[in-house]
C-alpha cells in the first residue's frame, strides 16, 4: 500500500498558520513525523490561500525536502499552482491530480505527459461528480487512455474513484468500493489511489467508519490512501487488511508490525 | 385538531412516511386548513428535526428521512395551498458557482430550507454569473445562496455579485454564500449578506434575512 501522508494541509488551523508565519520548524516536524510512521509521500496543500497558492505551495515543497529524504504529492486543483512547485520539487512527484474537468484535463495534461510524474487521475467531470461504479469507470476508462496515449506509464497512473459520504445516499459505499475493483480488473497496472475520510461525512464516530471502509476497499484492491500516518489504528487496519486480502506474502509486513509493537494503542 | 398536529410533527420527527401521510390526511378530512396542516404539523416538526440536527442529536441521513416525510405529506397538500402560501416563509433561489461541480452540501441546505418552509427553486451546479442574474430576475427571490467547494471557484462569488450590481438588482434581493473554503470575512470582502457555516445555521442565517 502505497501512503500519502495527508497532515501538510492548509485547511488545517495548525499548517495554515505556519505556512501564513513561514514557519519552517513546524512544516518539518509534521513531515519528519509522518515518514517516520510510514508515508511514501507528504502531502501538500496550500488551497485556502486564494491567489497566493502557487507561492505557498512552492515554499512547502522546498520547506518539506530541505528536512526529509523524501517525494511531495504536490495537492492542487490549480494547475498553475503544481507548475510552479514542481519547478522547485527534487526527485519525481506525484500530482493531485488530474481531472476530466475540461481546464484541469487539458492544461495538466502536457504537463505531465512523457514523463515519470506519478498522476492521480481523479474521477470527475463536467457532468458532475460520479454517483455509481459505471459513472466512475466512464471517467476512468477517458482518463487512464489519453495518460497512456501522453506516453504516462500505467504504474504511474493512480485513479481515485471519488469517496462520496454515505449518509446522502446509501449506495455511495458500495458504488465506490465496486468501481476500486472494477478499474484494478480492467486496466491491468493501474493503480487506485483516495482519500476516504469524505465516506464518514455527517455521521458520527468517523474514524472508525473510516478504518472499515478502508478494509473494504482494500478487498477490492485499492493500493494508495491517502491518509494520516500518524493515525495508529489506522495504519494497522491497512497492515491487517493487506494480509487478509492476500497482499502479504507469509504475513511477513503484519509480523513485522507486531513486533514493533504497532498493534499496542 | 391540536392533538393530530403534534402527532404529526412526532410521527415526523420519528421518520414515518406513511404515518405522517395518513395523519395529514385526515386532518384534512377533519376539516383543517391545509396551511395549518404545514405550519403547525410538517414544519413545527421539522424545525425539531432542525434543532437536533444543530444540537448533535441526529445526523444527516436521519435529517433526509424526515424531509421525505414531509415532501410525502407535501403531495397531499400542495394542491390545497394558495400561491402565497406555497411560497411559505420566503423564496430561496440556491446554486453551485460556475466550474463547480459539488452538490451534496447544496443539497443539504436547499434541503433543510423547505423544511424550514422556504420555497427553494435550486438552479443546480456549475452556474454562471449571468445565469444567477436571470434567474434572480424571472424568480425574485427573497435570497441568493451561492455555493463554492473550491478555492479555485470561489472568486466567482465575487463576480456574480458584481454580474447583479451591474445588472442594477443587487439591492432586490439577500445574498449568502457557503461551502468548506467560504469564511465570514470572505463574504464581508465581496459585498454579501450573510454566511452558512453549515446547514443547520445557513437556515438560521436565512430565517433572520426575512424576518
Amino acid at each position: 500500500m502505497l501512503i500519502v501522508g495527508e497532515l501538510i494541509n492548509a485547511s488545517r488551523k495548525a499548517i495554515a498558520t505556519a505556512i501564513e508565519a513561514q514557519d519552517q520548524n513546524e512544516i518539518q516536524q509534521v513531515a519528519r513525523d509522518q515518514v517516520e510512521a510510514g508515508a511514501n509521500y507528504i502531502d501538500v496543500n496550500a488551497g485556502v490561500f486564494v491567489g497566493k497558492e502557487p507561492e505557498y505551495l512552492e515554499w512547502l515543497v522546498k520547506t518539506v525536502q530541505s528536512a526529509v529524504e523524501g517525494l511531495c504529492c504536490i495537492d492542487s486543483p490549480d494547475p498553475k499552482a503544481i507548475e510552479t512547485a514542481l519547478a522547485v520539487h527534487k526527485g519525481t512527484a506525484m500530482i493531485n491530480s488530474i481531472s476530466l474537468e475540461k481546464d484541469r484535463y487539458e492544461s495538466l495534461l502536457p504537463v505531465v505527459a512523457g514523463t515519470d510524474l506519478k498522476v492521480v487521475a481523479l474521477c470527475m467531470s463536467d457532468e458532475g461528480m460520479p454517483e455509481t461504479t459505471d459513472d466512475r469507470m466512464a471517467i476512468a476508462d477517458k482518463l487512464v487512455n489519453s495518460l497512456l496515449q501522453k506516453n504516462v506509464a500505467i504504474d504511474n497512473i493512480y485513479v481515485d474513484p471519488l469517496v462520496q459520504p454515505v449518509s446522502t445516499n446509501i449506495q455511495f459505499g458500495v458504488e465506490f468500493v465496486n468501481a476500486i475493483e472494477k478499474i484494478m480488473t480492467t486496466f491491468k497496472g493501474v493503480h487506485t489511489l483516495c482519500g476516504l475520510s469524505n465516506i464518514s461525512f455527517g455521521l458520527p464516530n468517523r474514524k472508525f467508519i473510516n478504518q472499515t471502509f478502508m478494509s473494504m476497499a482494500i478487498a477490492k484492491g485499492l493500493d494508495g490512501a491517502i491518509i494520516n500516518p500518524l493515525d495508529k489504528k489506522m495504519m494497522a487496519n491497512i497492515i491487517t487488511a493487506e494480509a487478509l486480502a492476500g497482499k502479504d506474502e507469509y504475513c511477513a509486513e503484519y509480523l513485522k508490525a507486531y513486533r514493533a509493537n504497532l498493534f499496542e494503542f | 385538531m391540536e392533538e393530530l398536529f403534534e402527532k404529526m410533527a412526532e410521527v415526523l420527527i420519528a421518520g414515518k412516511e406513511a404515518e405522517v401521510k395518513s395523519l395529514a390526511q385526515e386532518a384534512l378530512d377533519k376539516g383543517a386548513a391545509a396551511r395549518d396542516i404545514l405550519d403547525k404539523g410538517l414544519l413545527a416538526g421539522m424545525d425539531v428535526v432542525g434543532q437536533r440536527f444543530k444540537a448533535g442529536d441526529l445526523f444527516i441521513p436521519e435529517v433526509l428521512l424526515c424531509a421525505r416525510c414531509m415532501h410525502g405529506a407535501m403531495d397531499i397538500l400542495k394542491p390545497l395551498l394558495s400561491e402565497a402560501d406555497a411560497a411559505g416563509v420566503g423564496t430561496y433561489l440556491i446554486g453551485t458557482v460556475e466550474g463547480d461541480l459539488h452538490d451534496i452540501g447544496k443539497n443539504l441546505v436547499s434541503m433543510m430550507l423547505e423544511g424550514a418552509g422556504f420555497q427553494v427553486i435550486d438552479l443546480g451546479t456549475n452556474i454562471t454569473a449571468q445565469q444567477f442574474v436571470e434567474a434572480v430576475k424571472e424568480h425574485k427571490p427573497d435570497i441568493l445562496g451561492l455555493s463554492a467547494l473550491l478555492t479555485t471557484t470561489m472568486p466567482r462569488m465575487e463576480e456574480t455579485i458584481q454580474a447583479l450590481k451591474e445588472a442594477g438588482i443587487r439591492d432586490q434581493v439577500k445574498i449568502m454564500a457557503g461551502g468548506a473554503p467560504v469564511t465570514q470575512d470572505f463574504i464581508e470582502k465581496i459585498g454579501g449578506d450573510a454566511y452558512g457555516a453549515n446547514a443547520a445555521s445557513a437556515v438560521d442565517k436565512a430565517k433572520e434575512l426575512v424576518a
